[in-house]
């Protein structure tokens, strides 16, 4: 027998075979992901159920939508009772959605570059790692010329505020690089000034309160305690009204030496005397030189979605260094301080937005001097910013209660005082912290600003629930101008979640 | 070297000057203070000037005896019994009891809705997890006031009218066995009603004969005292077996007798009473009998649910991430089945992580209920911040009667959290 002995040797590795079909591909994936056992089975099937019911009731109401037409009864002529949509209302009240009933046509173009230069003024803030700090000299201009822009009237007063602003930086800056012997003179006569002015302003203060202490004690009962409380606080002020201002101008006086307290009174002095007296002069002279003016549109007139977006941005900028303020005075250990803070933030806390808005509707001019007439938007703007300011300041507390001790320990050894600890320290690291909870009060507060169409100024809601739902041709519309109104915030408030989500990324990488 | 010690004493003793009120930080902290209570001071001066020249102005004063003065306006959702002829005191009572039911009902419906789309968000099914987050994203971002007005013009504007059920070839008809109307003016459901009802001396008899049912507070305290009853004999029954189940290890079959502990006195009492239903039916233009729940307060009890429930979600599924994977591990480890993983290891130790901002979103939603007033719900702030406000112009009193209400709420709620937070803190090692 020859020798057949047969050997196989294969040289080359077979490819593999492919896994078996439930095992790959699109199945695979389902069996994982939608079919992974009965009861996943069966939420799979109820979704698809759902999803498909949901999208067959909505589907033809889009496709059959109606965009042009110039009334509820006409849309429905159009669609010859098939169901569909009437998104005519939106062509037709389209600026009424979105600047109000008010806001002079000709002048659409001024909140749409306002809102324009918003987003560009809010970049360097916003994505403050990649664009230059220089950048943010626009961010602090847009104040002023969102103002001018809105509310019309001379370019000149922003201006005027703003040289206002930067002259008392010089002064601040001035009064600090001063000599010695200059800074004592200058402290002299404003300790003297600041003396005198804070005795008399206590002493109408004292006025104040015998005058309420009179009108208030005459009711007897519960009225007649605190009628005598408030002649106790009377006597109080009249007792302390000179003392305390030869105090603080002797304070001011002392601190020549080393700056500090001089420094910043004179820094005050100088822009309340701007403000009160160069201000309104300056800027009507400069435009008498050389107008620059655009319409003027009062506060009333604004509404629809504009009106949202306005109180938002003013009431979140204005929040932050209030929020923080307050924070401070919760964590400081003076009594005083801390229970005032507590006192403000746990109350505002504690009541809805809507009781406050009630109070700027129809209390909160009670509390200014007859005839002040503070105009609601006003009045709006200054509740709702104590109202986020409390919640910012929880937010912030938190912050500051996560950063270890032994960075204020650190702070104290390096022989830095409470303010410098505070600025270089304590607050960079704790508002870094407590950025993610700022913008979520930020969104909630952005999406609370619709509650003002209750106290009836004409927000998006307010429009919708007004003129457009009241008219004649768009009688009890709802779905398309809610549904409308909803996107408006949807678009924003989820934008600016998921960028507060990725910059939570972004700070969380350095701490790995 | 004694001398720089002696040296500080002597000079902190014997020399006190005016500049250390600034600069030392032993007397500074009084002077910032004393300012800061001079500023108060003032400021209380300016306010108060100003309020009470503004009230003389207006030749108004502060004064709560408007609570007394007949109300003259009627409430349609009521739960205590009121007429427009009744005080503004017992309107504002009224419209308290509504919010708090709304409060309730919210936060029990919402709680159910955030932990189902929290849970679910979790799920391994993909299409599932993508719906729910589809639904927590939509609804956070949305202010509650744009769902509640949808909510309600739907309510409103798509529902049958009642007179839709009338007709033999109505094109609307009522759901559960005919016990349930969902009308554009409200949902109607029976109501129970007592044929020996302890509301009454003695009950009325109707032309034919038949009792006339009634109701009142007496016959739900009755039940709920029962109730109440079983509860602390149920708890008794339970800490009974635990007992037998430490000194002889195994734990007795207890199920049937809580069933009955339960149960039984329930039927009784019902018996007693002589429970019947009222069930809502067509007459003349709208629906007679049963409850009326109003579409202002089941829109606005919906949007709060579904809107808070959305918050809640994302509460839940934070909690359960934030149990680190390997305690789901060692459960597993020590032979715990996947459901008991869940129930006596992940939960627990969840639920000190969800329940604090769980009662926060309760909170939210007590004071977000003061959105009644959009849709015309009589809540609190409808009744006394609305109408009263508007019919007697007591502005002041009001507002801080409505605020010092929704404070006293949330403060109750703080407390409950607080003794919610020392009580985890207690089973902490």
């Amino acid at each position: 027998m020859t020798d057949t002995h047969i050997s196989f040797v294969r040289h080359e590795e077979i490819p593999p075979s492919p896994p078996p079909v439930a095992e790959r591909g699109v199945l695979k994936w389902m069996r994982e992901n939608l079919f992974s056992n009965w009861f996943s089975a069966i939420l799979t099937l109820v979704a698809l159920y759902i999803i498909a019911k949901f999208l067959i009731g909505v589907f033809p109401w889009f496709y059959n939508g109606v965009w042009d037409a110039g009334s509820i009864r006409e849309c429905r002529d159009i669609l010859e009772g098939r169901f569909g949509a009437c998104f005519a209302v939106l062509v037709d009240r389209w600026d009424h959605l979105l600047f109000g009933f008010k806001y002079p046509q000709s002048e659409y173009w001024r909140p749409v570059l306002g809102f324009v230069l918003l987003v560009l003024a809010a970049m360097p803030a916003l994505f403050y790692m990649y664009i230059p700090t220089k950048f943010l000299i626009g961010t602090a201009l847009y104040p002023f010329l969102a103002y001018w822009l809105l509310w019309g009237g001379t370019l000149w007063l922003p201006i005027a505020v703003l040289a206002a602003i930067i002259a008392t930086a010089f002064v601040f800056r001035f009064v600090e690089a001063m000599s010695v012997q200059m800074r004592t003179i200058l402290a002299g006569l404003v300790g003297v000034a600041g003396a005198i002015g804070l005795a008399y302003l206590l002493y109408l203060g004292a006025q104040e309160l015998w005058f309420i202490s009179d009108s208030v004690g005459s009711a007897g009962g519960f009225a007649a305690i605190a009628g005598y409380l408030f002649k106790a606080a009377s006597i109080f002020t009249y007792i302390f009204a000179i003392p305390m201002g030869i105090f603080v101008g002797y304070a001011i006086f002392q601190s020549a030496e080393d700056g500090g307290l001089v420094t910043v009174a004179t820094a005050l002095l100088a822009i309340y005397l701007m403000l009160a007296y160069a201000i309104g002069p300056v800027s009507e002279f400069l435009n008498g030189l050389i107008p620059i003016e655009l319409q003027a549109v009062p506060s009333r007139d604004m509404g629809g979605y504009m009106l949202c977006m306005m109180l938002g941005t003013v009431c979140v900028s204005l929040s932050v260094p209030l929020g923080i303020v307050l924070a401070l005075g919760r964590q400081s250990k003076m009594p005083l301080i801390k229970g005032v803070c507590v006192v403000f933030i746990e109350f505002v806390r504690g009541v809805p937005l809507i009781t406050l808005l009630f109070v700027a509707n129809v209390m909160l001019a009670y509390f200014f001097p007859p005839g002040s007439g503070l105009d609601l938007f006003l009045r709006v703007v200054i509740m709702i910013t104590m109202f986020s300011a409390a919640y910012i300041a929880e937010v912030i507390r938190g912050g500051l209660a996560a950063l270890p001790k032994g960075q204020y320990e650190a702070a104290d050894s390096l022989g830095l005082n409470y303010t410098q600890a505070t600025r270089l320290i304590i607050l960079p690291q704790a508002l870094k912290i407590s950025i993610p909870g700022i913008v979520n009060v930020a969104v909630g507060l952005f999406k609370d600003t619709t509650l003002v169409s209750v106290i009836s100024m004409f927000d998006i809601v307010g429009m919708i629930r007004g003129p457009i739902q009241q008219s004649t041709d768009w009688i009890s519309i709802y779905w398309e101008v809610y549904l409308f109104a909803a996107v408006c915030f949807f678009i924003v408030c989820y934008g600016i979640s998921q960028y507060s989500q990725w910059l939570e990324r972004q700070l969380a990488t350095d701490h790995r | 070297m004694t001398s720089i010690a002696d040296h500080t004493v002597t000079r902190s003793k014997s020399s006190f000057k005016l500049s250390m009120l600034l600069n030392d930080t032993r007397y500074r902290s009084f002077t910032f203070q004393f300012i800061a209570l001079i500023a108060i001071i003032a400021f209380m001066a300016f306010v108060g000037g100003n309020l009470v020249r503004n009230l003389a102005e207006a030749g108004l004063n502060i004064s709560f005896q408007f609570l007394k003065d007949p109300a003259g306006y009627d409430i349609n959702q009521k739960l205590i019994e009121y007429n427009s002829q009744m005080s503004h005191g017992r309107a504002a009572l009224v419209g308290l009891l509504n919010t708090l039911i709304v409060a309730f009902l919210a936060c029990i419906t919402a709680t159910v809705f955030g932990v189902v789309a929290g849970v679910l968000r979790l799920s391994n099914n993909w299409l599932v997890s993508k719906i729910m987050s589809f639904y927590v994203e939509i609804f956070r971002n949305v202010p509650v006031l744009i769902w509640i007005l949808i909510i309600f013009s739907v309510m409103i504007n798509a529902l049958p009218a009642p007179r839709d059920f009338r007709g033999d070839e109505a094109s609307a008809s009522m759901v559960l066995f005919d016990t349930i109307a969902i009308t554009n003016r409200g949902v109607f459901v029976p109501s129970p009603e007592f044929t020996n009802s302890l509301s009454v001396a003695e009950q009325d008899v109707a032309e034919d004969g038949s009792i006339v049912p009634a109701k009142g507070w007496q016959d739900f305290a009755l039940i709920f005292g029962v109730l109440f009853l079983s509860w602390i004999a149920a708890k008794l029954i339970g800490s009974w077996a635990t007992r037998t189940q430490e000194a002889t290890g195994s734990r007795p079959t207890t199920w049937y007798i809580l069933l009955a502990v339960w149960v039984v006195p329930l039927v009784a009492v019902l018996a007693f009473l002589g429970l019947t239903w009222d069930v809502p039916a067509l007459k003349g233009f709208n629906f007679q009998g049963g409850l009326q729940l109003r579409g202002s307060l089941i829109a606005l009890w919906f949007a709060l649910a579904i809107y808070t429930g959305a918050f809640i979600a994302e509460n839940v599924r934070a909690g359960i991430l934030a149990i680190s994977k390997g305690q789901t591990e060692a459960a597993a480890a020590l032979g715990l089945r996947p459901r008991r993983i869940m129930g006596l290891v992940i939960l627990p130790q969840a639920l000190r992580v969800i329940i604090p901002p769980l009662i926060s979103q309760y909170l939210n939603i007590t004071k977000n209920s003061s959105l009644a007033i959009a849709v015309g719900y009589m809540d609190v702030t409808g009744t006394l911040g609305g109408i009263t406000l508007l019919q007697t112009g007591r502005a002041i009193e009001t507002i801080l009667l409505l605020m010092l209400f929704y404070l006293t709420v949330s403060l109750l709620i703080s407390a409950l959290m607080n003794v919610f937070n020392n009580r985890m803190k207690l089973t902490e090692r």
